[in-house]
């Protein structure tokens, strides 16, 4: 295994790690309109995550650092290809941050109204939006041979890809719900715990047909091994939930995030993006990469970095590990 | 194509308004950070309660301020592939890296502390608490250091080689990259400008209360420690500006020359006070000139030879083929003249406020204040009239923005007084643009971004305003009595959070 190949893993890993945290807190902010039955559900809701996001967010960030710094030419590609989905992605962000941090420093009803809309339109986009985005990596996109996107943005808009955002949309809805009736307590945890069934069936149909459309298309043994552990992570997780299990439930729909992504990735490998007007245009591990230098110092600072981040993310989850509900949320300008 | 609408000018535009804009919560983000740390150690040493109010407004505007930061701070890590994708293939092998040392090492770092801080007042213990809000100052000062060693490097690139094969810059030393003296004394003068932001806006924000006699032990020693830190800041800002200025003078005697409006060397150089110039005719109509200044700035001594705007782009033209090489002139004479004279200002107002509110230094003992008195403000024996007193809390006040827009031009000075190039003798900028990124897109986002910032601008001002006004608050039992344990003592669970969304 060459350094490339271990970057494209370490890719694949950071996006599983952006997916699985802001998967949930892209969830919790739909289900402000989904589940809430008013104000101060909505703030039980956003609480749920409040500690927590903006270093989910990170996952992100890092993400595109790295693939700038090991895949620079993916990384060129990719956003100045994929121009207005991913401006909207940032234009969604900017607002969701500042929603999440202003919402409760004025007192008007008019002005909260306004950040609760926000919270849950710029939740609903991005997490949309990046399925679309994923589906027309693995679809294969029109790269020429300088390595440069030449499609619109209507290529970008197909049956495909609609079908990967409404699968990222509703799993991440439904890993939410999971999130919330496991962080919650009293009357909104039950609901919770109802809706995420319906969400997980729905997510169960929806992302059934998107996998086994991607396996038959471009899937081999080990991409069909990740789409298995993904299906049964995922009516595992629907079934746990069912039964009360809401610890368990979870793991599992993360799981079923983090194989549905590999499995994505499978797909892709040995290219990062194909080209859907020839082969021999791809991007891939070797001609999208960086030099072996840059790859081995970037190895060292995220071989030491990222346990870390995990370990010190993780111990902020067990500090806030008492469940929230509505007697615990006070006015605070 | 109009050339005003190129895409190259509209992401140049772009990339100048984001980055302004992302800028002017960036220091206030990194002193505001350490300054909060710095009052709550206090508090955690002390125990008086003056230091807790203090932390907990300042920690609030911090907050207000850093959510701000962060979100345009987004843009920036996407930018390069979006608008600038040549760029970002050319210098990724090099560049990428400290991007990504950045986000893996700082961002992390700075966005899970930050939550455990605003959320942890009743979850974690005293102590505990108190790190939180260091990790995140650490945080900042880390990524401000990765930033600008990439930064750096475009000012002055070392540590790669050119591989042709794959049209591309290529790392060879990474060390070399973070710690070239160019790096070094960026960090140096960035961070010291961002401490004279900091001081300056607590210095105003105390001024104002104490005109108005209001929060006076919370504000007294707030306006002293804005004060000290403006005072510190100022002469670190002064000080590496002459660092970074010699090395500039060094590597990219183009900018320092247009800096100055001097068209040819002279020996010795005069520092330029005023000059309107004639960029056709390559001279200065008017010019007023202290002689010899200049020398001492680019080689330290009053006589020496400095090349001027015409020498350089000669031998630039020799160098790299013909071509136009001299930066937007009026841009970087004024950049210069606007960054430094606003700082200084704010440093002598700085100084100034620290001489007239002294607390014992040849102050007759009759005008000594005590802790919840407005301090008498004395510029010799005697206090100033309130009418002059009131003159000081207001230019204090406006001095708030003083420092911020020297950061502001010191930033479009050094990097427009690089063009033409991106990456100074390496890539030009017109060759950095994404090709495939239509002008109607480039205008989309442009127009999208500067729309989106304004809106927040002003809910930002006026969020900022309002808890200014409303000043530190009162503290409760729940907060003079942190828990003891990790996640909270448990006495009653239902027991309402401290602080909740």
């Amino acid at each position: 295994m060459q350094l490339h190949d271990v970057w494209f893993v370490l890719i694949a890993v950071l996006w599983i790690g952006y997916f699985f945290l802001e998967g949930f807190d892209f969830g919790v902010g739909v289900l402000t309109k989904l589940l809430a039955r008013d104000r101060t559900e909505k703030r039980v809701l956003i609480n749920t995550i409040g500690p927590v996001w903006d270093g989910n967010e990170v996952w992100l960030l890092t993400a595109g650092g790295a693939t700038f710094a090991a895949f620079p030419d993916w990384y060129a590609t990719l956003f100045s290809g994929f121009y207005l989905p991913l401006l909207l992605i940032l234009v969604c962000l900017i607002i969701r941050g500042v929603a999440f941090e202003y919402r409760h420093k004025r007192p008007e009803d008019k002005w909260q109204t306004n950040w609760e809309h926000a919270i849950f339109w710029t939740s609903l986009i991005p997490a949309f939006l990046w399925g679309v985005a994923f589906a027309n990596i693995v679809r294969g996109v029109k790269i020429d041979q300088d390595k440069e996107y030449v499609g619109t943005f209507l290529d970008l808009l197909n049956v495909y890809s609609i079908l990967g955002g409404l699968v990222t949309l509703t799993l991440f809805t439904f890993h939410g719900a999971v999130f919330t009736s496991l962080k919650t307590v009293g009357d909104i945890r039950v609901r919770s715990r109802r809706l995420a069934t319906r969400l997980g069936a729905v997510t169960a149909v929806l992302a059934l047909v998107f996998l086994i459309w991607t396996q038959l298309s471009r899937g081999d043994g080990k991409s069909l091994i990740a789409m298995a552990i993904a299906v049964a992570a995922l009516l595992g997780a629907v079934g746990l939930n069912l039964a009360g299990r809401e610890g368990w439930s979870f793991a599992l729909s993360g799981i079923t995030i983090a194989a549905a992504v590999a499995m994505l990735f499978l797909t892709l490998f040995p290219n990062v993006m194909p080209s859907s007007l020839n082969d021999a245009w791809s991007l891939t591990v070797t001609n999208a990469s960086s030099s072996a230098y840059t790859l081995k110092i970037m190895t060292w600072c995220a071989g030491v970095a990222t346990p870390l981040v995990m370990l010190y993310q993780g111990w902020t989850y067990w500090v806030f590990r008492k469940r929230i509900g509505t007697q615990h949320i006070v006015d605070v300008h | 194509m109009d050339l005003a609408l190129a895409p190259e000018t509209l992401a140049r535009w772009q990339f100048g308004i984001t980055t302004v804009y992302h800028f002017l919560f960036v220091p206030l983000t990194i002193s505001l950070a350490a300054l909060t740390a710095g009052l709550q150690t206090a508090w955690v040493r002390s125990e008086k309660e003056k230091y807790l109010r203090a932390t907990k407004f300042w920690g609030k505007l911090f907050l207000i301020n850093i959510a701000m930061g962060v979100v345009t701070g987004i843009v920036q890590e996407f930018q390069f592939g979006m608008n600038w994708s040549d760029y970002s293939r050319f210098v990724g092998d090099v560049f990428g890296a400290p991007l990504a040392f950045e986000a893996l090492i700082a961002f992390f770092f700075e966005s899970t502390f930050i939550g455990l801080w605003i959320f942890g007042w009743d979850k974690l213990p005293k102590k505990i608490h108190l790190a939180c809000i260091w990790m995140v100052s650490i945080g900042t000062i880390l990524s401000a250091y990765f930033i600008l060693a990439a930064n750096s490097w475009m000012q002055h690139p070392v540590g790669y080689r050119i591989n042709e094969e794959r049209g591309r810059a290529e790392l060879t030393d990474f060390w070399l990259v973070l710690t070239q003296n160019t790096a070094l004394t960026q960090f140096f003068h960035t961070i010291t400008a961002a401490f004279l932001v900091g001081g300056a806006f607590m210095a105003g924000i105390a001024a104002f209360h104490l005109a108005r006699k209001k929060h006076i032990p919370v504000m007294r020693s707030s306006l002293r420690l804005g004060l000290i830190v403006m005072i510190i800041a100022g002469m670190g800002t002064a000080i590496s500006g002459d660092l970074l200025g010699k090395v500039m003078y060094k590597q990219q005697p183009m900018k320092m020359a247009a800096a100055e409006a001097l068209w040819d060397g002279e020996a010795p150089a005069p520092f330029s006070v005023f000059a309107y110039g004639d960029v056709d005719k390559g001279h200065n109509k008017v010019a007023i000139e202290i002689p010899g200044l200049l020398s001492f700035l680019a080689n330290d001594d009053f006589t020496s030879f400095v090349p001027g705007i015409n020498d350089v782009n000669k031998a630039q033209q020799e160098k790299f083929g013909p071509g136009d090489y001299r930066p937007n002139i009026a841009v970087a004479y004024w950049g210069f003249r606007w960054m430094i004279g606003f700082g200084m200002a704010s440093l002598g107002i700085g100084a100034l406020g620290l001489w007239l509110t002294r607390k014992r230094f040849m102050l007759p003992p009759g005008l000594r204040t005590g802790e919840d008195e407005v301090p008498h403000l004395v510029l010799f024996r005697k206090a100033l009239s309130p009418r002059f007193a009131n003159l000081y809390w207001v230019v204090a006040l406006w001095t708030m923005g003083f420092p911020l827009i020297a950061n502001s031009w010191g930033w479009i000075f050094t990097e427009m007084g690089r063009q033409p190039w991106v990456v100074y003798g390496v890539l030009r900028t017109r060759d950095a643009v994404s090709p495939n990124v239509s002008q109607g897109e480039v205008l989309t986002s442009m127009i999208g971004f500067t729309l989106l910032y304004a809106v927040l601008a002003v809910i930002e001002v006026k969020l900022l305003v309002k808890y200014v006004k409303a000043g530190p608050p009162e503290l409760t039992e729940a907060d003079l009595n942190p828990p003891t344990k990790i996640g909270g003592d448990d006495k009653n669970p239902d027991r309402p959070m401290a602080f909740s969304y």
